[in-house]
């Protein structure tokens, strides 16, 4: 899909960038297969404005032969373009709900498998294996948490962040029901907190396209929060038919509370378990 | 007609506004008619983790529909949106909303930049860009860009802001169409809806 490209004669500045910007889309996609045409347009248009910047570049046609020709601009590139901000225990009463709603379903599998789809850092995966501990889960689940953003995904691993943070996080995570000390779950030093290896073995982390990749694999619970909203309708309608695939009958499915419903109705794949904080069930009756 | 001509083509109307900003549009809201024709966004500085009281709050003193403006949204005239807490709230060429959860501009999610910037682009020169009370430079970028796209500002008179960092920023930058008391800029949307009676 194009960006539509408005026609006024006296803004020459902003029809320039707006074929710059698909011109830049257009490289990116056959030099490398990353396809973010159906990306929300004003989000995706900043973030390439920010790249730019990031660089130094006057013009955002400056990055076409930097992404065609230098190969260790990618990596940047997707990062920028998937810029990852999150927090542990974002919106509690979201966990909350997960922990009230849905893990008590949860405790009947022996083995459970769960997919974060977008985990950015992984703050919220965090969040999530503290709760499947505190529910006595984790021992028997394996957590897919999965990114385009590989820079992410490697800070992802090592669940280092900043101490700075930790007042609010340990904030959110009694707002969000925690049954223990926060501080149970990592050790500091002066300037940063890191997540015990005990959480962090449970997860795996993996580069997965949302665009362009499939089912890897069934799973009890997918988190999606958040991604969604960047995405336009149709990329949106692929995504939930991925997940409806991956989940396992009666599986569950979280997104973000202010993502938009109207994919979600017209593709008729999942029922409302608690629509403020946006936790969805497999509605195996169309598999 | 309108005494100010630029008004005549004003399709959507964007306010923003920080400290002291709930007191301030509540003035405004108050007087608006039910008749109005085009669309106001807003977008206030509140605090990020508690809920968004400021619709219902709004609702109370206002004729017209007051919602949490809504991801893929289209945006429709005669109806007050507000920004919801910790997400930028932008608007696409389209005239629909799109939310992000990208990093915090001049320190703040949602930013007034963010979204005077987007609707700038997708309005052009039929926006009205209004910055009101509020203690940083937030907003000033977006004024500037609305009115580099050929749209009408107005800005609150600092000496009757409860905060007046926001609207002498924009002052001092030189892109202040209009400096009003708060009555002025409610005579202003007033003849607004005017305008289309005729």
């Amino acid at each position: 899909m194009e960006i539509k490209c408005p026609t006024s004669n006296l803004q020459d500045k902003l029809r320039i960038e707006c074929i710059e910007i698909n011109l830049f889309l257009e490289a990116l996609y056959q030099r490398h297969g990353y396809d973010f045409h159906h990306y929300a347009k004003a989000s995706i248009k900043r973030r390439i404005q920010a790249l730019a910047k990031a660089y130094e570049y006057t013009n955002i046609a400056d990055l076409i032969p930097r992404i065609l020709h230098d190969e260790t601009f990618l990596t940047a590139t997707i990062a920028r373009l998937s810029v990852p901000v999150t927090e542990m225990f974002r919106d509690p009463s979201v966990f909350k709900a997960l922990r009230e709603l849905v893990l008590p379903h949860l405790c009947s599998y022996h083995r459970l498998q769960i997919w974060q789809a977008g985990c950015s850092t992984g703050e919220e995966v965090y969040s999530l294996a503290i709760l499947l501990e505190e529910a006595g889960l984790l021992k028997r689940t394996q957590i897919y948490a999965t990114d385009i953003n590989d820079i992410a995904l490697h800070q992802a691993e090592d669940g280092i962040f900043p101490i700075a943070q930790l007042k609010r996080y340990e904030r959110n995570y009694m707002a969000a029901g925690g049954k223990r000390k926060f501080s149970d779950y990592y050790i500091t030093n002066e300037k940063f907190f890191r997540i015990n290896q005990d959480l962090r073995k449970h997860i795996v982390f993996a580069h997965h396209n949302l665009v362009s990749d499939g089912v890897f694999c069934e799973v009890q619970l997918v988190l999606c929060r958040n991604v969604l909203i960047y995405f336009d309708t149709n990329l949106q309608r692929r995504v939930l038919n991925l997940f409806h695939t991956s989940l396992a009958r009666q599986g569950y499915l979280c997104l973000g509370t202010h993502e938009s419903l109207r994919a979600i109705e017209t593709a008729n794949l999942f029922k409302i378990v608690d629509f403020k904080n946006m936790i969805f069930r497999n509605n195996c009756e169309t598999i | 007609m309108s005494n100010i001509p630029e008004y005549n083509s004003i399709t959507a109307i964007v306010i923003g506004c920080s400290v002291g900003g709930l007191n301030a549009l509540r003035i405004l809201l108050q007087g608006l008619p039910r008749n109005l024709p085009v669309p106001i966004i807003i977008n206030a500085h509140v605090a990020a983790d508690g809920t968004n009281l400021l619709p219902h709050l709004l609702a109370n003193q206002c004729c017209l529909p007051v919602t949490e403006a809504r991801e893929r949204e289209p945006i429709l005239p005669g109806r007050v949106y507000i920004a919801p807490p910790n997400y930028h709230l932008l608007v696409e060429i389209d005239k629909h909303f799109a939310l992000s959860v990208d990093e915090h501009v001049c320190y703040v999610r949602p930013s007034i930049d963010v979204l005077f910037t987007t609707a700038a682009e997708a309005y052009r020169e039929h926006l009205l860009g209004i910055l009101l009370t509020g203690a940083n430079n937030d907003g000033t970028q977006g004024m500037h860009t609305i009115k580099a796209l050929g749209g009408q500002t107005i800005v609150q008179d600092p000496t009757t802001a409860e905060a007046d960092i926001m609207p002498k920023a924009v002052i001092a930058m030189g892109v202040a169409d209009r400096i009003l008391p708060l009555s002025g800029i409610a005579n202003t949307l007033r003849e607004i809806a005017t305008l289309y009676d005729t």
